[in-house]
């Protein structure tokens, strides 16, 4: 037995050399046979690379820089991170808080909405839903800055010419006209009123989609087994049903939460809030970018938002995702 | 036993639709808005108390918005015709790249496929507004600032429309691939004759959700571009309802908040019912 094994490994030793190459060679050639896959890759690949990929990484090196945009980076370790949890007094006080709150009735709670608005709509008969879903999507069309300052200023302004101010004097229920968008008290309340309304966007439509995807059979089976009322229903089928577009939605609420962080300024009209009433991540990055071109800084405040948004979708995976074999 | 049913369910159904419905009309609230106040001449716009629906509907606020850029350095039409060229040549273009990848993704099996798609899954919650000092830096850096290069190309890679069509494409059955390759067909006729038209839904998707992006992106305007002739219609609305003071500052956002927001509501509701059929395979497994 040994002088055989003995015999194959001396046999082997000289040609392993060969044997990499030749599995490079094998390796290059499947690479070559797959030409056409790479060619029609390569557009995507190559502007993912240098918009996406590329961008990270740069982020994650000039977080740990000093970098003002006209000098030279220079290397500074993580003190930025160090400067941001210890000594930057607006980021631990409001911009934390801020960003949680707003993170978290934002995120969720709007899911949530998008999910219950998009269940009952499939409930109304076929003909009639596209009108519904049209009207609960439109708000997110014209989510843009321009629309969004003009109608949400005109509703919500200070003076008594505002739509809230109006509604709210001619009933009683306040006494004189108050700055809704202005006053520290209440512009986080606004902030999150109008992100629910304007983001029922992509995620909502996955949902409609994934709502039609339910095999019907499963209901009747569930009521032979003893389901009673609807809430059961959605808990025990609908929903596990659908976890792909429940997950893919997740992704979008985390994505539309990001995105509508700068709505504080639009809204105040304001690019740092007063008092930083309105002050989430967002403003923060760009405070330190545009206004204070701390570039160092602002880039490590951005891996911050990455990562914290990286971890909510791991955890929304954990939530939602399907098991290879399901 | 069915008509005890339909009785049990006639009530809630009544009261769900009106639910509904008012939920649908308050959604609606700021559109209605927009679209009267775009026709509301001035004194309508500061009547007290206020009305949301136009008594004597006016074009004066449009005629401003064209009277006010015709006097500025750059006329109205060139915004326009900026926004119009890079809306269209980037939803092309990011259809045709995102269809060709998500094809490939698909259907072909090669190496690193497993890391690219995981890459895309995980970008597919990346927004450009956490990194546009480094994109900033790439564009400046790859000499594309002030080119219509710089409004086009960083958009260019969508994950969500990739993610989207390599979805779609996956419940196109592989016999009919197989059999068009029996039959001797190239990959190139394989694209084009069958992938292309069985994706429909898929491209109308891609095409909405980048359309909107790049038709609303003031990024690329305000930080890519130097030259005022370059920049697009997103940022002369931004800009128009941010530097002028005063009555004509009002006039003018409410007829320019009407044009950013028509295009996007017509594309949409061409397109819907077929974004609705895409969302069916948009799960992430």
């Amino acid at each position: 037995m040994k002088t055989v094994t003995r015999i194959e490994a001396a046999a082997r030793k000289p040609s392993a050399p060969s044997g990499y190459r030749a599995r490079i060679v094998r390796f290059l050639r499947e690479c070559w046979a797959d030409r056409l896959s790479y060619l029609f890759l390569a557009p995507f690949l190559l502007s993912f690379i240098c918009f996406i990929i590329v961008p990270v990484a740069l982020a994650m090196l000039l977080s740990l820089t000093s970098f003002n945009g006209f000098e030279f980076p220079r290397f500074i370790g993580v003190s930025n991170f160090i400067y941001m949890f210890t000594q930057d007094v607006v980021f631990m006080k409001h911009t934390i808080p801020n960003t949680l709150k707003f993170a978290i009735i934002v995120g969720p709670g709007g899911y949530i909405l998008s999910f219950v608005l998009a269940w009952l709509i499939h409930q109304l008969p076929r003909s009639i839903r596209d009108y519904f879903s049209l009207a609960v999507y439109a708000p997110s069309i014209m989510a843009t800055s321009v629309a969004l300052t003009m109608v949400w200023t005109a509703a919500f302004s200070g003076d008594s010419v505002g739509y809230l101010n109006n509604i709210l004097l001619s009933l009683g229920l306040i006494e004189s006209p108050q700055l809704w968008l202005q006053d520290p008290k209440y512009l986080m309340t606004f902030m999150i009123i109008v992100t629910l309304w304007t983001n029922m966007g992509v995620g909502f439509l996955a949902m409609l989609g994934g709502l039609q995807t339910v095999n019907t059979e499963l209901y009747e089976a569930g009521r032979i087994d003893g389901i009673k009322n609807s809430l059961q229903e959605v808990y025990y089928i609908t929903i596990p049903s659908m976890k792909p577009q429940m997950l893919f939605s997740a992704v979008m609420a985390i994505v539309s939460a990001i995105k509508a962080g700068s709505i504080s300024s639009g809204l105040s009209g304001m690019a740092i809030t007063p008092q930083y009433a309105g002050h989430v991540i967002n403003n923060h990055i760009y405070d330190y970018a545009f206004l204070r071109y701390e570039w160092g800084y602002a880039s490590a405040l951005s891996v911050v938002l990455l990562l914290m948004s990286y971890a909510i979708m791991r955890l929304s995976y954990k939530l939602f995702g399907t098991k290879e074999d399901e | 036993m069915l008509l005890t049913f339909r009785r049990k369910f006639r009530f809630p159904r009544m009261m769900l639709f009106v639910f509904l419905a008012a939920v649908g009309i308050f959604m609606l609230l700021p559109i209605i808005f927009l679209v009267n106040n775009a026709f509301k001449p001035l004194n309508e716009m500061f009547l007290f108390p206020p009305r949301i629906f136009v008594q004597n509907p006016t074009m004066y606020n449009f005629e401003q918005m064209f009277l006010h850029s015709s006097a500025g350095v750059v006329p109205f039409s060139r915004y326009l015709f900026n926004s119009a060229v890079i809306a269209t040549i980037t939803t092309l273009a990011v259809i045709v790249v995102s269809t060709m990848a998500g094809y490939v993704l698909s259907k072909h099996r090669f190496h690193f496929k497993a890391l690219i798609m995981g890459t895309v899954m995980i970008a597919l919650m990346f927004t450009p507004e956490t990194v546009s000092i480094p994109r900033y830096l790439i564009v400046s850096g790859l000499g594309l600032k002030d080119s219509y290069l710089a409004h086009v190309l960083p958009f260019l890679a969508s994950p969500v429309a990739v993610f989207l069509m390599k979805q779609f494409i996956d419940q196109i059955p592989n016999s009919l691939i197989e059999a068009a390759k029996l039959d001797g067909a190239p990959d190139m006729y394989i694209f084009l004759r069958i992938i292309i038209p069985l994706t429909s839904p898929a491209v109308a998707t891609a095409g909405i959700i980048t359309f909107q992006i790049v038709y609303m992106d003031v990024e690329a305007s305000s930080l890519y571009m130097t030259k005022e002739t370059m920049k697009t219609l997103s940022y002369y609305a931004e800009a128009m309802t941010q530097n002028i003071p005063g009555v004509a500052q009002i006039s003018i956002a409410a007829a320019i908040g009407l044009l950013m927001f028509v295009p996007n509501l017509i594309i949409f509701l061409i397109f819907q019912r077929k974004m609705i059929q895409t969302m069916l395979h948009s799960g992430v497994k």
